[in-house]
């Protein structure tokens, strides 16, 4: 953009540009381009031009001996759903009761936060962000150990029957929680809490709490309170904070790795392994596109509904 | 009048079990959002406590997931593991230049979005917002497509390169964030005051968008040192800390990883409460 602008400002098609040149001279006019040129570079040759190039890859055929070819081969994206459809279908349902595990929990301590913790506010924050500093590989293979046949943590689930239930619900198997789904989503709901809670946080942090009072004047119950005014006031934080966990939540792979088995794999272990082991490019291109278009449609549509229902 | 003083002073006992029952339970209500939030921050504390703990273990065998004995062998020697230090300090220099040049850019870029107005505005926009949208593993995949087809050796470049790439979408937001909220009268200010445009930028414009650069920074350094998924589809045989500790996973985990992790979440936390002491000082002077 700036440089065909630069050279050529008659032959611009507007009669409003000469004018404005006048007003302001070229070399200021060009200085937001000047500033953008090397960071919008940056990323449209490497986060931008991959994309392009990897629709295109998704549609070759070939193996790593004779190199791969163009040849609009667009099976591939259905073998690719064909084999795959059962590793989208647990991304999309892991990543969904995650996400609904991280509102549920992290509402409360947001809460906590802007209105209840008054002095300790800081530290309750300090305590949020803290945590995330260790490595995160760390902390979830922390996971492994609490989580661990016969420990403390399983004991409790099974003597208050709990795993009787989730097991009923298939969410885990018997008398253990590691490489089960229950493991694998409650690492998912562990590593994304803070990309929930910090949203929720500065939407509610924005409420007048005499707002609350005002609700509570006119004889609304705390519940009412609740449910009349602060939730829809939070609506941004909740869709931005969904959003924030969903995403991430569905394309990741290494809470099903470590904390899961081979019956939890998700579509990025599919991904992964397609790229990194088995090498087959075009497979590993077209279902990480088929990942993007499905979280792409399922985002526009949530943003449409809540803009439309709850947002206004 | 004694019958019903009786009846008086014998009457409370009876109804009182209710009463404190009630008064628990009312308690209970009252208190059920910060329970509830206590619980949730102590669910996210956990895990680092465990790895606290079990930097002070000794296992048996090679897994460090279960409880042996004491002892303060891996405190004495966190270097101790072949390639551990030297992946933590590759790391490090990564998420270092990653921070400068994502910083750098993703500086220029937010102050182009939150001063000027331009053609291509909304554009930038979008393209600056989709590497947030977007799977990890969708960006690794594809940025290893091209780097694969172009004949690019994997390795410190290609892992620089993608760092910088997703950093700088969380270094624009957080600058532009600042900017756009600046009173633009301060400049004009300034400038009424005889300002040169480089002074005005340099004395008042800097200072003032000097946090939200500061957070960017912090944000792209945290974002760049702890990641695994696009690192690990773009680092070719080079192996950063995220990686070793992966690899550990499958391999047997030594107990040097849990004190890293530990002095890791340590200087966290006081650099935090630094911070804190320091912005309390600022605001009382």
């Amino acid at each position: 953009m700036t440089t065909t602008e630069a050279p050529a400002p008659p032959s611009g098609p507007a009669g409003a540009e000469p004018l404005q040149a006048r007003k302001t001279p070229a070399r200021k006019r060009l200085v937001p381009y000047w500033l953008l040129l090397p960071g919008i570079l940056w990323l449209v040759v490497f986060f931008a031009a991959p994309l392009v190039y990897q629709a295109s890859t998704s549609l070759q055929t070939g193996s790593l001996e004779d190199g791969f070819t163009v040849t609009w081969h667009f099976a591939t994206y259905l073998d690719a759903i064909a084999e795959y459809w059962p590793q989208f279908l647990r991304s999309v349902l892991y990543a969904a009761i995650a996400t609904a595990l991280c509102l549920l929990l992290g509402y409360p301590l947001a809460y906590l936060i802007a209105f209840k913790a008054g002095r300790w506010r800081n530290l309750v924050m300090i305590l949020v962000i803290a945590p995330f500093f260790t490595s995160f590989l760390i902390r979830t293979l922390a996971w492994k150990t609490i989580l661990a046949d016969g420990g403390p943590v399983v004991g409790v689930l099974n003597s208050l029957h709990v795993l009787d239930v989730t097991s009923w619900l298939g969410m885990t198997e018997g008398q253990r929680v590691l490489a089960t789904p229950l493991a694998v989503v409650c690492g998912l709901t562990y590593n994304f809490l803070p990309f929930m809670i910090l949203p929720l946080y500065s939407s509610l942090e924005r409420i007048d709490p005499r707002l609350h009072e005002a609700a509570g004047d006119l004889y609304a119950r705390p519940a009412t309170t609740f449910r009349r005014v602060t939730f829809p006031l939070s609506m941004p934080g909740v869709v931005a904070g969904t959003l924030l966990t969903f995403i991430p939540a569905a394309g990741d792979y290494i809470n099903a790795e470590l904390l899961g088995s081979t019956d939890q794999k998700m579509i990025g272990n599919v991904i992964q392994s397609q790229f990194l082991r088995v090498l087959d490019y075009p497979t590993a291109a077209a279902l990480s596109f088929i990942l993007m278009a499905a979280i792409l449609a399922m985002v526009t549509i949530y943003i449409r509904k809540s803009g439309t229902e709850e947002l206004v | 009048m004694a019958d019903t003083e009786t009846t008086a002073a014998t009457a409370p006992p009876t109804k009182r079990p209710p009463r404190t029952t009630n008064k628990a339970l009312l308690w209970l209500r009252r208190n059920l959002v910060t329970l509830a939030g206590l619980c949730t921050l102590a669910y996210l504390i956990l895990p680092n406590l465990v790895v606290l703990v079990f930097s002070f273990n000794k296992p048996n065998g090679r897994f460090n997931y279960q409880w042996q004995r004491f002892s303060t062998d891996a405190w004495t020697d966190p270097c101790g593991v072949a390639d551990l230090c030297g992946s933590l300090g590759l790391s490090l220099q990564i998420a270092l230049w990653a921070t400068l040049g994502a910083t750098a850019l993703g500086t220029m870029i937010a102050f182009a979005l939150a001063r000027y107005r331009f053609r291509a505005r909304s554009g930038v926009n979008a393209l600056i917002f989709l590497p947030m949208a977007m799977p990890e593993v969708v960006m690794a995949a594809s940025l290893a497509t091209l780097f694969l087809n172009m004949g690019i050796r994997f390795g410190f470049w290609t892992i620089l390169i993608a760092h910088i790439m997703f950093c700088l979408s969380f270094v624009v937001t957080a600058v532009k964030a600042r900017v756009m909220s600046m009173d633009p009268r301060l400049e004009q200010a300034a400038q009424d005051l005889y300002a040169s445009p480089a002074q005005t930028f340099l004395r008042v414009t800097l200072p003032i968008a000097a946090p939200g650069i500061a957070a960017g920074a912090l944000l792209s350094f945290a974002l760049s040192f702890d990641d695994f998924i696009i690192t690990n589809f773009n680092a070719g045989s080079t192996v950063t800390f995220p990686m070793f500790v992966w690899g550990s996973a499958q391999r047997g985990t030594p107990v040097q990883i849990n004190v890293i992790g530990t002095a890791m979440f340590l200087v966290a936390v006081v650099c935090v409460i630094v911070g804190q002491l320091a912005g309390r000082r600022r605001k009382r002077s």
